[in-house]
């Protein structure tokens, strides 16, 4: 347990301020619980439901970054795709290409988008608000259009990704699917420890009020650079993790702009600026998809018609709605403030 | 290579991208708003004019002087019932409502449509030139947007600057609640901008289904140009736009001019030429996003 001990010399008194409360404590061991049920499930399920949970963990990974940047930093990105789609690439390239471990070319992938993110930050970072959104898209498109020239990577037609290739199908699922829990693990990590970080700190007061943050002595540009670079990455990992369960990249699969609505869904739907929010919202994702998909147009309809009836009515979001005085946290991240001693001290 | 052709071609073609901008920045500089569905909002016009061209027979431009209030309409209800209420602050809201709007209207299309290219035509003035000295051919469609974009233009920096509405719409945008303390309400005054702008993209989506094709996504591409030009041009400048417009329509024609399938990446690298080294734009001037 973290514990800080903070002497004030005005009053003479000590605090201590608490990382963990009740709610975090069941919250993150129940998500130990949940964890441990999921790494079982290819032994107890069919191979279909575990293949299509891939998706679902590739969503929440993009879902959980893009919650960072726009919920927390205040960034709306619609252009996430461009990471999504070079990191798809990548994973094709260094794992298949120049034949390295699937594990470190999914690692590598992820620093690669987010060095790129950093010479486009200082593009971006130009416009703000809703400008800032636009420009994302324009960069997204900018690198598709550069990546569909490069004949090596299959140019238009996209390119097949064959380092697995010599797995059995259902083996090669399961580890799929392994590896993207086991990717969603380790993002979720990140985000918790980055709350949680000092930096962490100055993000949560970016995102509650961007000026009296910046009056504080936040480096606002800075944070901001570092949540979008993170955020880059974990695009990436998402775009290699579609490259290991598709087996193939067709760029205009993976640079669709459809990948920022639905990612934009799950965080409006469970809660932005929450970290629990785009884990309730992938599974309202998940069961809408199971009753409508086979509709086509008419699903993303109401996809659409949904996340605009929780903005403007639910702005929280489900998790909104649980935690409706924003005391309930399932992660270490909050303040708990208590007094060590009498006040006449 | 005469690149004089394309310079030309590409000039004209700004008028279009610029009757597109002008929308987009009127309701950007009045709300504060992005309206990310701007694009699908030209397209469903386009579609509209086709509706009506198809089942009454007339051609596009008779179709418009009923689509150009309809769309004005839509966009006072719009602002009204949705808009309104995602204003604040925080861009956050009215950027997730317009993404999602652009989401329903692209996929209605997609229902009731198909996703073939459609185009409009005007008959014999679609592919009517003026040639001039130099084997210069200029499109008469294409000059006539152009002119068009001049006078929406003209007749809106007009009305902004010497209307009391126009007046009205500046102070609303400066300062609502004082304005509110005059006994005039903003509301009224944003979604009568909003519909302006509607109208505005009503007229641009027909003049594009004119001049090029369109399909149901076609609407993003036109968004990105409209933002495009707003942003070369530089926030907040009407007669910005028109140059941001115009410059991104000669980077198009003569980046096709070199390699004719890289028009749009040609666009897109001029204007983040811009916005690396130019942020302000052509017209220089700073305005809080």
């Amino acid at each position: 347990m973290n514990q800080i001990q903070t002497q004030t010399p005005l009053a003479g008194q000590s605090f201590t301020i608490r990382r963990w409360a009740p709610t975090s404590i069941i919250g993150t061991s129940s998500f130990l619980a949940v964890f441990v049920v999921l790494a079982a499930l290819p032994y107890m399920v069919n191979l279909s439901l575990v293949y299509s949970m891939i998706d679902l963990f590739i969503l929440l990974i993009l879902a959980m970054t893009w919650n960072m940047l726009a919920g927390y930093g205040g960034m709306v990105s619609v252009g996430q795709q461009a990471f999504i789609g070079v990191g798809a690439y990548s994973m094709v390239v260094i794992a298949d290409h120049l034949g390295m471990n699937i594990f470190f070319a999914i690692a590598l992938s992820a620093v690669f988008c987010g060095l790129l993110a950093i010479p486009i930050s200082f593009l971006v970072f130009r416009l703000a608000g809703g400008y800032f959104a636009v420009g994302t898209w324009v960069i997204s498109e900018v690198v598709r259009l550069t990546v569909v020239q490069v004949p090596e990577i299959g140019g238009g037609a996209g390119a097949s990704f064959g380092a697995m290739s010599d797995m059995s199908k259902e083996l090669r699922i399961a580890t799929s699917y392994w590896i993207a829990l086991g990717a969603v693990v380790l993002v979720l990590l990140a985000c918790v420890l980055l709350i949680r970080s000092k930096g962490g700190l100055a993000l949560t007061a970016v995102r509650d009020d961007i000026t009296a943050a910046s009056t504080s002595g936040v480096m606002v540009t800075a944070i901001k650079r570092l949540v979008f670079v993170f955020a880059g990455a974990g695009a990436g990992i998402a775009g290699a993790l579609i490259a290991i369960s598709s087996l193939r990249v067709q760029p205009d699969s993976v640079f669709s702009v459809q990948w920022s609505a639905f990612m934009i869904f799950i965080v409006v739907v469970g809660g932005v600026g929450t970290l629990e929010g785009p884990i309730f919202g992938v599974l309202v994702f998940w069961i809408l998809k199971q009753l409508l998909a086979d509709y086509g147009p008419l699903y993303l309809i109401c996809l659409g018609a949904i996340g605009i009836a929780f903005v403007l009515f639910v702005r929280g979001g489900i998790w909104g709605l649980v935690s409706r005085k924003g005391r309930v946290e399932l992660f270490p991240v909050g303040y708990k403030y208590s007094s060590n001693s009498s006040i006449d001290n | 290579m005469n690149l004089l052709d394309p310079i030309i071609q590409g000039i004209l073609l700004g008028g279009l991208y610029a009757l597109f901008a002008a929308g987009l920045s009127l309701m950007f500089g009045v709300m504060r708003i992005v309206n990310l569905a701007y694009g699908d909002f030209a397209v469903l016009a386009s579609y509209a004019s086709l509706v009506v061209v198809n089942a009454a027979l007339v051609n596009p431009l008779v179709a418009l002087v009923f689509i150009a209030p309809a769309m004005a309409l839509i966009g006072y209800v719009l602002q009204r019932t949705i808009l309104q209420r995602t204003l604040g602050l925080s861009p956050l809201p009215s950027l997730l409502v317009t993404f999602g709007l652009s989401i329903i209207v692209q996929n209605l299309l997609l229902m009731f449509g198909s996703a073939d290219q459609q185009r409009l035509t005007l008959g014999d003035i679609d592919t009517a030139s003026i040639i001039l000295p130099l084997d210069i051919h200029i499109g008469v469609f294409p000059l006539a947007v152009f002119v068009l974009a001049i006078v929406i233009l003209s007749a809106l920096s007009w009305f902004m600057a010497s209307t009391q509405y126009g007046r009205l719409v500046r102070a609303v945008s400066d300062d609502p609640a004082t304005v509110e303390l005059q006994g005039v309400n903003p509301k009224q005054i944003f979604a009568l901008a909003t519909a302006i702008a509607f109208g505005l993209v009503a007229v641009a989506g027909v003049a594009a289904g004119i001049q090029t094709s369109f399909n149901p996504s076609s609407g993003s591409m036109l968004l990105i140009f409209a933002f495009e030009a707003v942003i070369i041009g530089g926030l907040g400048s009407l007669w910005g736009t028109l140059g941001g417009a115009m410059i991104l329509g000669v980077a198009q024609t003569v980046g096709a001019a070199f390699a004719p399938a890289q028009q749009i990446l040609a666009g897109h690298l001029v204007f983040l030429i811009f916005l690396a080294f130019l942020p302000n734009g052509i017209s220089r001037r700073k305005v809080r996003a």
